[in-house]
C-alpha cells in the first residue's frame, strides 16, 4: 500500500494527549505532533527518547574551561609573567585563584553558546529556513498529529476509524 | 491533567479566557497600528536619546575632561550609571532563570519584558566602561589579542578584566536565552501573518520553526540548562562588578561584604524597573488578566526581601567601620563622611528611597495598590542610583589625605550621556513592545489549565464535558 499521511486536528491539547495513548495502545504509530506549546507527559506516549543535548552543553563548557586555564596559564605565566604589586605570576597553581572567575565566566560562554548553536542545528532551525508545519495554526491554538499508514500494520483506513472514535476535530489525508 | 492547590490564586483571569484569545491580545499591539500614546512616548525617547548620542559624541571629540572628574574623584556618574544599569538588568535573569529552576509559574507573564529589559539595560551599563576609555576605538584592546608590544597581554589578575568576561558573557547568553524563547513565539506571528513585509520578517526571525514534538522537548531542555547556567552567571556578574570596588583599598569600598549586597542590591533595583516598565504596559496593552495584581504582589514580595538584605548590608557596613577600629574606615561611616558630611543629602535620600520608603511594602494594602508601587518603583531606581553615587563618589571625595578632597560637579556632558541611556533604553524598550511578543504567550498557554481562572474552579466532571477525549461520551 502507498504511504499516506494522516493528519488529526484537535483543538484542544489535553484531548489530544489522551487520544494519543488510546490510539497507541491499538497500535497505532504517531510519527510527530505539532503543537504550540510543549505538551507535557506526551514524549513517552509517542516514544521520544530523551534529548542529550544537556550533556552537550556539559561536554562544551568543560571544553571552555580547559579553554580558559590553558590561556591564561600562556598569557600570564608562561610567554609574559608580570610582576604587579610584588607580587609575581610563578605558576598556575598559585594563581588559581584570580583566574577562577575568567574560568568559571567562559566555561558559561562556551556551554550556553554551544548548546544554543547545537540545538539550532538539531532542530534545523536558522534564518531563512522554510516552516514545515503542516497548518498554520498549529502554532496559534490547534494541536496535530502525524500518522504515517506504513509505520503500523493497521491500514489507514483502521487507523482513521480509530482516530475517529476520538473527538478529532478534522481528518486530513496528504 | 496537573492541578494546582486551590488556596493559590489564580494567575490568569477571566471566565473567557481561550488559546486563540491569549494570542489575540498578546498580539494586537504587533498586528495593529501602534497607537498615540506609543507615537508621543516614541518621540520624546528619540529626542532624549539623540541628545544622549550628541553628549557621546562631543565627549568622544573632544575628551574625558569633559566630565566633571578631577585627580581624585577618577570616577563618578559614568561608573555609577554603569553599575545601575547592570544592576537593573539582574531581575530579567532571576525572573526567567532562577524562577524557572523553581518551577515559579508567575513568572512566565513577565519573563520575556523583563528578559528584554535586562538585555537593553546590559547594553546602555556596556556603553559606559567603552566611552570611559575615552579612545572608545581601542576598546579592542580589553581582549587579549596578540599584538605589536610583546606581545604584552590583558592583566586577568584584575577585577577590571574580569568584568570585561563577566558582563560580555552575561550580555550573550541572555541574549540566546532571549532569543530561543522567542523562535516559537516568531513562529505564531508569521503563521498568522497576512501582508508580505511582516510575513518575510517573521520568517526570518522565526528560523522556520514548525513546534514539533522534539523541537519542543528540546526547547524545555536548553531552557533548563540556560537557566541552570544563568543562575549562577547573574549572580557572578555583580559579585565581579563589586570586586571592582572590594578589591581596592579605598576605604568604603574595601568590604568583604560587597558582592552578596550588590547582588541583592541588583535585584532590588532589577525588580523596582520591572514594575515601572510593566504598569504601564500591562495597563496600555490591556494585559492585566495575564500580569494581574497578583504578580505585582509577588514581584513586591522580592522588593521586600532583597530590600531588606540591602537594609542589613548597611547595618553591617556602619557596625565593620565602628568594630575594625580603622581610622579611615570609620571616618567614612561615621563622623563627616557619609551621614553628615558634604554628601549627606545623597546618603539621606538613599537611606529614604531604599530603606523606609520600600518597607511599607509589609502593608497588603499598599502592596496590592499599584498607584502606591509605582511611585516606590521610581522611588527605589532613584535610591539605588544614590547607593552607587554614595558608594563612589562619597568614598573617594574623602580619602587618605585631607589635601586631597575634592567634591565633585557634573557637567552637561555627565547629564546629558545618563540622560541619554534612559532615552535610547526607552526607544529599545518601545520598538520591542512593538514589534516582538511582548510576553512569552506560547508558555502562558501551557500555564491556563493549571492556573488559569477558568479551569481553576473547575471540578473534574466539569473539566471532562468541556474537554470530551472520545465522541461516545458525548451525550
Amino acid at each position: 500500500m502507498s504511504d499516506k499521511t494522516i493528519y488529526a486536528i484537535y483543538d484542544d491539547d489535553y484531548v489530544l494527549l489522551e487520544s494519543a495513548k488510546h490510539l497507541v495502545a491499538k497500535g497505532v504509530h504517531i510519527r510527530d505532533v505539532f503543537s504550540p506549546f510543549p505538551i507535557h507527559g506526551l514524549d513517552p506516549v509517542i516514544g521520544l527518547k530523551r534529548t542529550r543535548l544537556a550533556i552537550a552543553a556539559f561536554i562544551y563548557g568543560m571544553i571552555g574551561v580547559s579553554l580558559a586555564l590553558t590561556g591564561m596559564w600562556f598569557f600570564m605565566i608562561q610567554d609574559w609573567p608580570l610582576n604587579i604589586g610584588g607580587k609575581p605570576n610563578f605558576s598556575l597553581f598559585t594563581n588559581i585563584p584570580s583566574f577562577v572567575p575568567v574560568t568559571f565566566e567562559f566555561g558559561v560562554l562556551c556551554a550556553g553558546h554551544g548548546m544554543a548553536i547545537t540545538y539550532l542545528l538539531r532542530n534545523w532551525t536558522l534564518p531563512g529556513f522554510k516552516a514545515k508545519n503542516p497548518y498554520p495554526r498549529t502554532t496559534d491554538d490547534q494541536f496535530v498529529m502525524e500518522i504515517h499508514a506504513s509505520d503500523s500494520e493497521l491500514s489507514a483506513e483502521e487507523i482513521k476509524a480509530l482516530i475517529n472514535e476520538t473527538c478529532v476535530v478534522e481528518i486530513d489525508e496528504k | 491533567m496537573h492541578k494546582e492547590a486551590a488556596i493559590r490564586e489564580p494567575l490568569i483571569l477571566g471566565d473567557d479566557v481561550t488559546y486563540s484569545k491569549i494570542t489575540e491580545d498578546v498580539l494586537h499591539a504587533i498586528e495593529h497600528e501602534p497607537t498615540k500614546l506609543w507615537k508621543v512616548l516614541m518621540t520624546i525617547a528619540t529626542i532624549v536619546a539623540l541628545w544622549g548620542v550628541c553628549s557621546i559624541l562631543y565627549l568622544l571629540g573632544t575628551g574625558i575632561g569633559t566630565w566633571g572628574l578631577n585627580n581624585t574623584m577618577g570616577w563618578a556618574w559614568d561608573i555609577t550609571n554603569f553599575v545601575w544599569w547592570v544592576g537593573i538588568g539582574h531581575a530579567g535573569t532571576l525572573i526567567s532563570a532562577v524562577l524557572l529552576l523553581f518551577r515559579q509559574k508567575w513568572r512566565m507573564a513577565i519573563n520575556r519584558p523583563a528578559e528584554a529589559m535586562t538585555i537593553f539595560a546590559v547594553f546602555m551599563a556596556g556603553l559606559f566602561p567603552m566611552i570611559h576609555m575615552g579612545r572608545i576605538w581601542m576598546a579592542y584592546w580589553v581582549l587579549p589579542l596578540p599584538n605589536q608590544f610583546g606581545s604584552l597581554w590583558v592583566n586577568f589578575n584584575s577585577p577590571l578584566l574580569w568584568d570585561v568576561f563577566a558582563i560580555s558573557t552575561y550580555l550573550s547568553v541572555s541574549l540566546v536565552f532571549w532569543y530561543i524563547g522567542l523562535i516559537p513565539d516568531f513562529a505564531t506571528i508569521r503563521d498568522r501573518a497576512k501582508k508580505p513585509v511582516p510575513k518575510l520578517m517573521y520568517s526570518l526571525l522565526s528560523f522556520g520553526w514548525t513546534g514539533n514534538a522534539k523541537a519542543w522537548q528540546r526547547f524545555e531542555e536548553v531552557s533548563l540548562v540556560l537557566a541552570g547556567l544563568a543562575t549562577p552567571l547573574v549572580f557572578s556578574v555583580h559579585s565581579i562588578v563589586s570586586m571592582d570596588f572590594a578589591t581596592s583599598i579605598v576605604p568604603g569600598w574595601h568590604s568583604t561584604i560587597f558582592p552578596p549586597y550588590f547582588v541583592a542590591g541588583a535585584v532590588f533595583s532589577g525588580f523596582a524597573m520591572v514594575q515601572t516598565l510593566m504598569l504601564i504596559a500591562r495597563k496600555a496593552m490591556r494585559l492585566e488578566y495575564i500580569i494581574t495584581v497578583k504578580h505585582i504582589e509577588y514581584m513586591n514580595i522580592v522588593i521586600i526581601v532583597t530590600g531588606g538584605i540591602v537594609g542589613v548590608a548597611y547595618a553591617t557596613e556602619f557596625f565593620i567601620g565602628w568594630y575594625t577600629g580603622v581610622q579611615y574606615e570609620s571616618y567614612v561611616y561615621m563622623s563627616a563622611g557619609a551621614a553628615t558630611g558634604p554628601y549627606a543629602w545623597a546618603f539621606w535620600s538613599l537611606i529614604f528611597c531604599n530603606f523606609i520608603a520600600p518597607a511599607t511594602l509589609w502593608i497588603k494594602k499598599l502592596r496590592i495598590n499599584l498607584t502606591w508601587t509605582f511611585v516606590l518603583s521610581i522611588i527605589i531606581n532613584i535610591g539605588m542610583w544614590f547607593e552607587r553615587f554614595d558608594i563612589i563618589v562619597t568614598c573617594l571625595s574623602r580619602d587618605y589625605l585631607p589635601s586631597t578632597w575634592r567634591m565633585f560637579f557634573p557637567t552637561w556632558v555627565d547629564i546629558g550621556v545618563y540622560i541619554g541611556t534612559i532615552g535610547l533604553f526607552s526607544v529599545f524598550y518601545l520598538l520591542f513592545l512593538k514589534f516582538f511578543p511582548v510576553l512569552a504567550f506560547n508558555e502562558v498557554k501551557t500555564i491556563l489549565k493549571s492556573s488559569g481562572e477558568r479551569y481553576k474552579n473547575m471540578s473534574d466532571e466539569e473539566f471532562k464535558k468541556l474537554h470530551p477525549v472520545f465522541k461516545k461520551d458525548i451525550k
